[in-house]
């Protein structure tokens, strides 16, 4: 094998310091908004990405439409009631706080979108006279065409727009930079977040960030079932660098969590049973709501909630006689009866009356306009489309008047996953915050993905900048901190141990064992012996394999500490599965030593943070954030009144 | 593999996998570099030489996300194209 010479420089060893007031964690959507939000009010701020901002984060290379933009001038719908809808849709295992603000502020994001160069509207007139579209603003809906509170819009030019402006406003950006660990100091047993430790992934340089208040916004964990180590950038749905560093180094500092107990059987990886995101013939999501064909060519029927077969395309897009609205997308796949929107025939049903497989998506048989805001627009515009879907699809030679696409194992969801090949999606656990995006730690904010019940990328906008302002409002209030020297020296040794490591072990062998142990011991099928044997095995990995680790630039030093990370979340899944002592449905939790299913006694969430080294459970009310709009308004007059 | 040390000089090996998601075409590449600036996972690792395509250092970390293609500045001179086991079948409308 050809070795070649290391381009970038060797600072291993070597440490800078930098100061900001706000100090934001994770360059994606939620975090670029948080530093904008800092500097439009004043503030020095600092952004970490570990890779480059430009295009980084799920958004990154773009995504085709922003959910619950309730005051968009076309909405007909509140705030409050969809944001209110989906914490009844989520049986209350849901985020309130995050629901509302995107519901309230996600339009003015796009509006501030749209004055950094983003693409919000039809200004082409693509497709003047779509039912979608609103030809006076000419804004376009996706959904409920009726009450046109989710937008499709052209993600691929959010990114680079967000970038652009965080440079004009003078937000100093460290790419290619992990941030490894949050500073704290405590001072008569209160603690307080001052700042984070990391390095440079290309030259192995030592950092530390010291500010008046640390934004966490770096999305969820992954890789923790679900390992490829062959094509391990396919293993999971987000980008193969969000593994849920800031769970770790949050959960490490004492920031509580929620909902960790939830995992989903595997939804997407395209090492394993999937296939790409957007890729195969399908009828949800960017590709909702497509003319779906069975082998024989026969259309799959549209039916409304109470059965009813739809006539035309268009029904697919209006709720029922009676309905105000239906939700739709992102983490809603099934929805209760009061928000269920229309969705193909039951594939049960469908095998009852003799349609066959396989499925394909026939967008032949839809309107043009219809036709080509799917596979052109939302198929273009979606992360991880534009190249590799739209662009190679159309190499093959696929012609979505003249093809039909082909759907993979039993109907849309083109997967096949075992109960134990699990995720953490479709609204997965993550840090519990209080009104102002704060954690339990003064200091500490965070927002986007790293929040527990959150999904998609209007909200990461929407909430990111939001937490950009509290912990703007929080820095002019305090002084930096004072950092320990040897918590810094601490780090830096735990960084660069795996560098003094000779002949030892590589990350994807205990990648790969951390993955099949939690598919052995955290399935689909939990119980007590299983999950502490799971936890034995954890442990006897941070014992015995993590200081093995070895490896031999700072490209391959950022994945060890990667997966030092997953092991971290693996064992706080652990716990917070023990915590739980009953089985549940909407956080897809079966418990055989409990099979009891969301007992009164159990319906609330249940945290868990580390105390002293150990883990400790907390609970708290399902309705701990009161009235959404009420609470909401409290404390927001200051941006309710211009002040953005 | 001896400690690694303040200084030293670094390698790196190009990691094999069982994919090629990145092809460039040497003629149409003009060395700038800026697909490995875009790329957020740090798959590509920029030439030493001047002018010469970057080395696809980590093929199996490929996210697909195509965000080297997208800003490359000259058509055709990168190719991303996910594994054969993910390209989905299409037949002409029945």
């Amino acid at each position: 094998m050809e070795q070649y010479k290391w381009p970038y420089k060797n600072e291993i060893g070597e440490a800078e310091r930098v100061k900001s007031d706000v100090l934001v964690l994770g360059g994606g959507l939620a975090g670029c908004y948080a530093a904008i939000a800092a500097a439009r009010k004043g503030k020095s701020v600092v952004l970490v990405e570990k890779g480059a901002t430009k295009r980084s984060g799920s958004g990154g290379t773009g995504f085709d439409h922003w959910e619950s933009a309730c005051t968009n001038p076309c909405s007909s719908v509140t705030p409050k009631e969809i944001a209110e809808a989906y914490i009844n849709e989520q049986d209350h295992y849901s985020n309130g706080i995050y629901h509302y603000i995107t519901c309230r502020e996600g339009w003015d994001r796009l509006a501030d979108m749209e004055t950094f160069g983003g693409k919000i509207r039809d200004t082409e007139d693509e497709f003047k006279g779509a039912e979608f579209r609103d030809d006076k603003t000419k804004l376009m809906f996706a959904y409920d065409y009726e009450n046109k509170f989710t937008l499709r819009v052209w993600g691929t030019t959010f990114k680079p727009a967000l970038y652009n402006e965080m440079k004009k406003l003078g937000v100093k950006i460290y790419d290619r930079t992990e941030a490894t660990a949050l500073l704290t100091e405590e001072i008569g047993g209160h603690k307080r977040g001052i700042g984070a430790m990391g390095m440079n992934v290309r030259t192995g340089k030592f950092m530390v960030f010291e500010a008046k208040s640390t934004i966490l916004t770096m999305s969820r964990p992954a890789r923790i079932w679900l390992f490829s180590p062959d094509t391990m950038g396919l293993s999971e749905f987000r980008p193969p660098q969000s593994i849920g560093s800031g769970h770790a180094m949050g959960y490490r500092a004492g920031v509580e969590f929620t909902m960790m107990e939830k995992s989903v059987k595997g939804e997407f990886s395209a090492a394993g049973r999937s296939f790409p995101p957007y890729g195969a013939g399908n009828n949800h999501n960017t590709w909702y709501a497509a003319t779906m064909v069975d082998a024989r060519g026969v259309e799959i029927p549209y039916l409304d909630r109470d059965g009813n077969i739809l006539k035309t395309v268009s029904d697919r897009y209006h709720p029922a006689k009676g309905q105000k609205f239906f939700l739709k997308g992102g983490v809603i796949d099934e929805a209760k009866y009061e928000y269920r929107g229309p969705e193909t025939m039951d594939f049960a049903e469908l095998m009852k009356r003799g349609y066959q497989l396989p499925f394909y998506a026939d967008l032949s048989k839809m309107p043009e306009l219809e036709r080509k805001v799917i596979w052109g627009m939302m198929v273009g515009q979606e992360g991880k489309t534009q190249v590799p879907i739209y662009q190679n699809y159309t190499e093959r030679g696929f012609d979505p008047s003249k093809h039909i696409l082909q759907s993979y194992g039993t109907g849309w969801q083109s997967a096949s996953f075992l109960e134990q090949e699990r995720q953490l999606f479709g609204a997965p656990g993550g840090v519990l915050e209080d009104w102002d995006l704060k954690t339990n730690i003064d200091g500490i904010y965070a927002a986007g993905d790293q929040l527990y019940a959150s999904d998609c990328a209007g909200s990461a906008c929407a909430t990111g900048y939001y937490a950009g302002r509290k912990a703007s409002d929080y820095a002019g209030k305090v002084d930096f901190g004072k950092v320990s020297e040897d918590d810094v020296k601490i780090e830096q040794e735990r960084l660069y141990h795996p560098l003094k490591v000779e002949n030892g072990m590589d990350w994807r062998e205990l990648n790969m064992a951390i993955a099949k142990g939690m598919q052995n011991y955290c399935g689909g099928i939990k119980c007590e012996d299983l999950l502490r044997e799971g936890l034995s095995l954890m442990n006897s990995f941070e014992e015995e394999y993590v200081p093995q680790l070895s490896c031999q630039n700072p490209h391959e030093l950022m994945r060890t500490h990667e997966v030092m990370d997953i092991l971290e979340v693996s064992k706080m899944i652990l716990n917070a599965c023990l915590m739980r002592e009953s089985s549940s449905e909407p956080l897809h939790f079966m418990r055989s030593d409990f099979p009891e299913v969301d007992p009164e006694k159990d319906r609330h969430f249940i945290t868990i943070k580390l105390v002293d080294g150990k883990p400790v459970k907390g609970i708290v009310p399902h309705d701990y954030y009161g009235d959404v709009e009420k609470e909401y308004e409290k404390r927001n007059q200051d941006y309710i009144g211009g002040e953005h | 593999m001896s400690e690694i040390k303040a200084g030293a000089e670094l390698f790196a090996e190009p990691v094999t996998c069982s994919t090629r998601p990145i092809i460039y075409n040497e003629d149409l590449c003009i060395g700038c570099n800026r697909c490995a600036d875009a790329c957020q996972v740090d798959v590509l690792v920029n030439s030493t030489e001047k002018g010469h395509h970057p080395i696809v250092m980590y093929p199996g970390e490929c996210y697909y996300c195509g965000a080297c293609v997208m800003e490359c500045p000259v058509k055709g001179a990168i190719k991303l194209e996910h594994p054969l086991m993910n390209r989905a079948k299409f037949i002409p409308v029945k």
